[in-house]
């Protein structure tokens, strides 16, 4: 007889995401292991194994004798559906068990809109979603990941955070906590304990206070508990870990090609960008050891594909010597090489033709401002000659089709930079009819905009949000001044921005919104089949918390910020400094030119950076 | 031309098509081997699966041909050196040369098992075989074309109905393959159309032979 599990697989879409089986996933005997895992990705199967920090991690913990780690993803709607009116509890793909029959629950935690994941997720487990309703010391729950910079929304479900990258630490923590069950401590022993460990934030030893107007009066640590939690780094990325032989998705998932991670942290400062800023220091792996890593992840994979992912992969010093080589290993092999994020300066036609053998992809840019007033302001370095002068390249080349992301509502922006968005795509269109070696396929120019979301750990971080009817209304004055056939322009829905925002920089009176927002059934915020703002409105109307009081508010200067707990190595004192840059249009100089003395770099064991 | 039979089992009944088409391609490079590539744009590894199976259900007898870029392959070893890399349930059977186009694929054999929680109801075996064994079985299909009313009777070649368990009852069918087709899940369909009172809980499918037009085992 067929059970419940596979019953049900036979009446939603994709079931083959809920399964495993995957070549390479690791299953170990269940009765000889001290800690099972159950490593969660607040997201669907497609998007999760997309994620390189998954799949490190993965292999991390699996690396560990005595730990057993299986992944677990959220359920589509149909599902969820299915599996609450069945009772069956979320389970682990490698074992089938129920998620909350593991010793710990972790959670990569990327992006702001898959809270309501979490909580969904625990909820489908059957696991009680607050911190303080889990009393034993089994399921522990814990999260890491860049949104972890600010956990203070998170911090009544979970019960730790790792912070920053857990190749090392990870295990560290795995340890002691096979450790405390071992010696029989309890949980809250455990949590002291672990609160020792670098990187390690436990949040119920943090007492908030507020003043009156609602903003923190203070930030209390209790039973020992570090003031500063300062973000883990790997030191040496050469010999660190790295899944070559990781699993191979057997159904199709969104990035379904071998990634290549180039070096940690950006050299270029762009003053909105939170990645820049939270992956510092810089440091680099040796084009040996990539292109060591490149063969034998595809070999390993069978994959048709490989891209070399960084914040800004032309900033790595020995591009020109990898791809040489990278192309010399895929090109026979019929391997298509790509590489995403490469900047408009050094975007050199020869690396472009290289490439070009091996398929043709779209030419992106990110100028983020229309004018250079304001690209100066944001520090984003990159001139209008530069984008024009590879685009010229490009079209003589038979390039047709341009990508543009620009954003609205950054600070300083006026009528006038707005408009230069549109100037910018005439422009362009010029230098095509001027250089396009074919016209007659024609151009196409896809254009867009994104809502501004001040973020943690940016010099932007006190900043407001411009109001969503402002938002609207430079968005309609882009759509006026645009008036090519070629360019198709889309925005993003100013609702999920606003959310995303209050989640980037809100304290732990949003635990009740979320919990609040969960109950009314709001999950797969990320999905628009599934995102409902009306919910969430209802959601903060029954916390009583008013979402402007962190986004359009803006904080003030000298107010104690929700996630001061914790550091990420580069300085406050850093961040107020280029925001006064930026108030006056001036740019800041890349890494390499000269180091700003942000303070990343004395977390690195040398002392540098690896510029 | 080159072709694997394969079988598709356990978890595996829930990779579609396309996933399987994509699984190939990549355990073949997997494999060090080369196959060969559609031409244009974006080339593609060429592999071909033989009456795609819907989600689902399972099968012992799966047909994949292939054709190699440098023209040659250790066929005896081939087997082996896939299923190191397929995920579980993929399992490649044999490696050979076929000259056998895949349009004589005519009959598969399949089995139905109808799963009773409480027990198959009395009267069932009596009532099924008397439906499959009339003049016609007409049933509205719902598929890609919209809906549509078909006579399955007769794409059935051959029926048989037996009990495998207190709970469950088989049905095993030979039905054409092709052109057209009998999807085994109308069966289940026509089941339910026709006898509501005898509609299982739970239908597991399996394909278990392929064959020719003169009923011989299709290789
Ligand atoms: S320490 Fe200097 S070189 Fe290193 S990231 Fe900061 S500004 Fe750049």
């Amino acid at each position: 007889m067929t059970d419940q599990i596979h019953r049900i697989l036979q009446h939603v879409q994709k079931p083959a995401r809920y399964v495993g089986g995957e070549y390479n996933q690791i299953v170990k005997p269940r009765q000889e292991q001290d800690v099972r895992v159950a490593f969660c990705f607040p997201d669907t199967y497609e998007i999760g194994m997309s994620n390189i920090g998954m799949r490190i991690l993965y292999g991390v913990m699996n690396g560990m004798d005595g730990v057993w780690c299986e992944r677990v993803f959220a359920p589509w709607g149909d599902m969820e559906e299915q599996m609450r009116s069945h009772a069956l509890p979320l389970w682990a793909l490698e074992s089938h068990d129920p998620v909350k029959d593991f010793d710990m629950i972790a959670f990569t935690i990327g992006y702001e809109m898959c809270y309501s994941n979490i909580l969904n997720m625990l909820d489908l487990a059957g696991v009680p979603l607050l911190s303080s309703e889990r009393t034993e010391l089994q399921p522990i729950v814990f999260g890491g990941g860049i949104c972890t910079v600010n956990p203070e929304p998170l911090a009544d479900f979970f019960d730790f955070f790792s912070l920053g990258e857990g190749e090392e630490s990870t295990v560290e923590i795995l340890n002691c906590y096979r450790n405390a069950k071992k010696q029989g401590l309890d949980k809250q022993a455990f949590l002291r304990e672990l609160s020792h460990v670098p990187g390690v934030y436990v949040p119920s030893l943090y007492t908030h206070t507020y003043h009156s107007d609602g903003t923190i009066a203070a930030i209390t640590p209790a039973e020992g508990a570090p003031a500063l939690v300062q973000k883990r780094i790997v030191d040496d990325l050469d010999h660190a870990y790295y899944p070559t032989k990781g699993i191979v998705p057997s159904t199709e998932i969104v990035h379904d090609r071998s990634n290549l991670e180039l070096f940690r942290g950006c050299i270029r400062g762009c003053r909105f960008c939170q990645a820049g800023f939270c992956y510092r220091p810089i440091r680099s792996k040796s084009p040996e050891v990539l292109v060591r890593q490149a063969m034998e992840s595809l070999e390993d994979s069978g994959n048709s594909e490989i891209t070399l992912a960084s914040l800004s992969t032309s900033d790595y010093r020995g591009l020109p010597e990898l791809t040489d080589r990278l192309l010399d290993y895929c090109e026979p092999r019929k391997i298509n090489l790509s590489l995403p994020s490469l900047r408009a300066d050094n975007f050199s036609r020869e690396l472009m033709l290289k490439v070009q053998k091996v398929r043709k992809s779209g030419l992106t840019f990110a100028p983020e401002a229309g004018t250079q007033r304001l690209r100066d302001a944001i520090n984003k370095n990159v001139t209008e000659e530069e984008i024009l002068s590879t685009c010229a390249t490009a079209f003589s080349g038979g390039w047709n089709n341009v990508k543009l992301y620009f954003m609205l509502g950054l600070p300083t922006e006026t009528d006038e930079d707005v408009i230069g968005i549109a100037r910018l795509a005439e422009k362009i269109h010029h230098v095509w009819r001027e250089t396009a070696s074919n016209r007659k396929r024609g151009l196409s120019i896809n254009l867009a905009t994104a809502y501004f979301v001040p973020k943690p750990f940016t010099p932007f971080q006190w900043e407001a949000q411009i109001t969503p009817q402002e938002y609207l209304r430079r968005v309609h004055l882009l759509q006026e001044n645009l008036h090519l056939k070629c360019v198709d322009y889309r925005y993003h829905e100013s609702n999920l921005s606003e959310l995303e925002a209050v989640m980037a920089r809100g304290d732990r009176r949003i635990g009740k919104v979320l919990l609040e927002a969960h109950r009314l059934g709001c999950r797969l915020d990320g999905w628009d089949e599934y995102f409902r703002y009306d919910l969430w409105q209802e959601a903060f109307r029954r916390a009583d918390v008013d979402p402007a009081f962190y986004t359009t508010r803006g904080f003030a200067d000298d107010e104690i910020l929700p996630w001061q707990t914790i550091g990420v190595g580069v300085s406050i004192g850093f961040f107020r400094r280029e925001r006064e840059k930026a108030y006056r249009n001036e740019t800041t100089p890349d890494c390499r030119t000269q180091c700003s003395a942000c303070g990343a770099k004395c977390l690195s064991a040398g002392g540098v950076c690896d510029v | 031309m080159f072709r694997l039979l394969f079988e598709k089992t356990d978890d595996a009944v829930y990779l579609s098509h396309l996933d399987l088409m994509r699984i190939f391609q990549r355990a073949f490079r997997r494999a060090d081997i080369l196959i060969w590539h559609s031409q244009g744009f974006s080339p593609r590894a060429y592999v071909s699966i033989a009456l795609p199976l819907s989600v689902g259900v399972s099968s012992r007898c799966e047909i994949l041909d292939f054709e190699i870029e440098d023209g040659s392959a250790d066929l005896q070893a081939l087997p082996e050196r896939l299923n190191r890399t397929l995920p579980k349930g993929v399992r490649v059977l044999h490696a050979y040369e076929s000259a056998v186009k895949v349009k004589h694929l005519a009959y598969l054999k399949a089995s139905v098992t109808l799963e009773y929680d409480a027990g198959i109801p009395s009267g069932a075996v009596a009532a099924i075989t008397s439906l499959f064994a009339g003049e016609s079985v007409r049933i509205v299909k719902h598929g890609k074309k919209g809906e549509q009313e078909v006579d399955l009777r007769p794409l059935i070649r051959e029926l048989t109905l037996c009990p495998v368990s207190e709970q469950e009852l088989c049905i095993t069918a030979i039905v054409s393959a092709q052109n057209p087709g009998l999807n085994p899940q109308l069966l289940v369909q026509a089941i339910e159309a026709y006898l509501p009172s005898f509609r299982a809980d739970f239908a597991r499918i399996e394909r278990l032979e392929i064959f020719d037009e003169a009923m011989e085992v299709f290789r």
